[in-house]
């Protein structure tokens, strides 16, 4: 039998069985597991060097560099005060990038790196692969390890302003909050079962958008969140 | 009858001239609704911008038994609009940003219309942003994707490579984790672009992403990926290998064309039914690791605190969900008598099971009906009927996934997770319509 008898032969067959059961299914081919299509080619390590740029919390992949925080205060005062202010403080809505400590569980929880990020190797990472804000990937290896040095040491991380941050110890670098975060245990708020009539549920109007007025037009104050 | 009146010249009607702007609602409820005073046209006019303008006043020149311009002159041939852009009259229904939110419009987010939207698909061109860096401009025939670290053979692809891989077209629904994050305390914003607006749903076409990892062979000691935009905040997420066998893919199109600039031109990654930061967009590397990276976007930020101080780390997947897209703070009730609720519901973790709709802030539930498709971590349509006779009503709609997963109260949220997650809210949505048919965002306690 031809290929072509015997493909509408299986046609047939596949129609009579799906019309038998009376239902419609489409007849179709899956993809074939791990099949080679022989596309792209080999990336050379010269291309992978140059955009390979991450590293890891143990300061595994870390580019090679280093810096103190007296170095990485003078970039810092150039290259990123304009937007996190001289201090840190964050200029405008721009981040703050010190202090906050002992406020994760306040009304009112200021997140930095010394209060919240829980590893060092991030702030190496973010700084280098996206800032300065419209400039990303500007800044030299050494220039990021000055510039992470001087925001540990400014959070209280490092004591010394002229420790030597360096691909060979940022994965030892350890943060005040590394214990405070917890994996995923939702689902979570669940009723214990679903009420579909006269639910004790409050129904009293506690709070309204439209009195605290910050929807875009308005001319309200502009609260802010974070 | 004077055929010549209200006529423009083509001049004019290329630029839309005499034809009615959408001077708002305020005309609309004065004339249509009959219910709404002048106290209450005010209200709602101080509600702001995203006006719901259905239709300003007509022309009785247009209306019969005149025979209005547009039955009588010749419109734009053919090689007027060679990408068509909707009508003017709905000018109104564009994403909008809320200012006060972020330091800058390149790092910031803007939100979908959905309360101008209908079925279950999002039109491309309003499908919601969210950029560190900014809308990246990618020229394909300079498109790279890398792909290395723990494979037997590191590899470059381009996008005429990807092209020939099988692809597959599927609807899945993208939400930011940050999506109604501005109502943990309270209700916030009022309008529903700006409390559910941070969602889009499009059939994404694209390679799963198992196919591309078969072919650098990944090394058995693989067991996370890093994928890596090449915008100028190299966003970066830490992706479990399982899910990337799973249902992931690299997606190259949308709704039918090419992935829009804003959406991650010329590819990204969809991840369905999970949290859209890590929909990587104009992804240049996937790397192969035996550890996650714990990058920024999955520490400093996407990180859950709750009320004792610690947080929940790698909330991927996004909880079911359902909101009220009319009555709506933007769509208020205009008729006394049988109204029609429409919304929409999804869930991470599956397909839509029921959606309960309340007239009476929760105390009372009905069925809502659920026209097909009902697919899998898709948006999915649901309706019901209410006769409003004029006094106040608190309308909420309540989700039920297939895995048995009911969209909880607030009130539930917070006594687990207190109010400063930001990410991963949830909750049962109220709004009250009030005697004048203006509808709010209220908290109920």
């Amino acid at each position: 039998m031809s290929v072509l008898a015997r493909t509408l032969t299986r046609g047939v067959a596949a129609g009579a069985l799906v019309l038998g059961l009376g239902v419609s299914a489409a007849v179709a081919a899956d993809l074939e597991p791990g099949k080679q299509y022989d596309l792209g080619r080999a990336a050379t390590a010269e291309e992978i060097a140059g955009w390979d740029i991450d590293l890891r919390p143990d300061g595994a992949d870390a580019p090679i560099g280093q810096g103190t925080p007296i170095e990485g205060e003078d970039i810092y005062l150039t290259q990123c005060a304009s937007c996190h202010g001289e201090f840190g403080e964050g200029m405008d809505r721009y981040p703050v990038l010190f202090g906050g400590e002992d406020t994760l569980a306040s009304h009112d929880p200021v997140k930095t790196p010394g209060s919240y990020w829980p590893y060092a190797s991030t702030l190496f990472d973010y700084i280098h692969r996206a800032m300065p804000f419209g400039q990303a990937q500007t800044l030299t290896a050494d220039q990021t390890y000055a510039l992470t040095a001087f925001l540990l040491y400014i959070n209280f991380v490092i004591d010394e302003d002229d420790f030597v941050l360096s691909n060979e110890n940022i994965g030892e670098i350890e943060m005040p909050n590394r214990d405070g975060f917890i994996p995923d245990d939702r689902p979570d708020g669940q009723p214990e079962m679903v009420c579909m009539s006269d639910c004790d549920v409050g129904t009293e109007v506690i709070g309204r958008a439209a009195i605290i007025d910050v929807t875009p037009d308005d001319d309200g104050p502009a609260v802010s969140i974070d | 009858m004077d055929r010549t009146n209200g006529a423009p010249t083509s001049g004019a009607r290329k630029a839309g001239v005499a034809r009615p702007s959408s001077p708002g609602r305020r005309a609309f409820l004065r004339t249509g609704a009959g219910v709404a005073g002048a106290a209450a046209a005010g209200a709602v006019l101080g509600n702001g911008g995203p006006a719901a303008a259905v239709a300003a006043e007509a022309d009785p020149a247009h209306l019969p038994p005149n025979v209005p311009w547009w039955t009588q002159y010749l419109g734009d041939g053919v090689a007027a609009r060679p990408y068509g852009l909707p009508s003017p009259y709905e000018a109104h229904v564009v994403r909008r940003n809320v200012e006060w939110l972020t330091a800058t419009t390149e790092s910031s987010v803007n939100f979908t219309p959905i309360q101008d939207l209908h079925g279950f698909v999002t039109p491309n061109g309003v499908c919601f942003e969210r950029h560190h860096g900014g809308t990246t401009e990618v020229n394909p025939a300079e498109f790279r994707l890398m792909i290395n670290g723990l494979v037997d053979t590191p590899k470059i692809l381009t996008m005429e490579d990807i092209f020939r891989f099988p692809v597959e077209s599927r609807f899945y629904f993208l939400e930011c984790a940050a999506n109604t994050g501005m109502e943990w305390r309270g209700a916030q914003l009022n309008g529903v672009q700006y409390t559910h607006g941070m969602i889009h749903c499009v059939q994404y076409t694209g390679v799963p992403l198992r196919v591309i990892l078969d072919q650098v062979g990944v090394k058995p000691n693989g067991k996370w990926l890093m994928c890596e935009g090449g915008d100028s905040s190299g966003m970066h997420r830490s992706v479990p290998l399982e899910k990337a066998l799973d249902d992931a893919m690299l997606a190259f199109a949308m709704n039918g064309e090419m992935l829009r600039p804003e959406n991650g031109y010329p590819l990204r990654l969809v991840l369905p039914g999970w949290e859209g930061n890590m929909w990587v967009k104009w992804i240049r590397r996937i790397e192969v690791g035996d550890k996650p990276w714990h990058t920024r976007e999955e520490t400093s930020k996407y990180t859950d605190l709750l009320a004792d101080g610690t947080a929940r780390f790698f909330t991927w997947e996004m909880d079911a969900k359902s909101v009220i897209t009319g009555p709506c703070p933007e769509k208020p009730v205009l008729h006394k008598g049988v109204n029609q609720i429409k919304g929409l519901a999804w869930s991470g973790r599956g397909r839509i099971k029921e959606v309960h709709v309340s007239t009476d802030g929760g105390r009372n539930w009905m069925q809502a009906r659920l026209p097909d498709p009902v697919l899998n971590k898709c948006l999915t349509c649901f309706n019901a009927e209410f006769e409003w006779n004029g006094e106040e009503v608190l309308l909420q709609s309540r989700a039920v996934d297939e895995t048995g997963y009911v969209q909880p109260t607030m009130q539930a949220l917070q006594e687990v997770r207190g109010v400063n997650s930001i990410y991963h809210n949830n909750s049962i949505q109220t709004w009250l319509v009030n005697k004048t048919g203006e509808v709010e965002n209220v908290r109920l306690g």
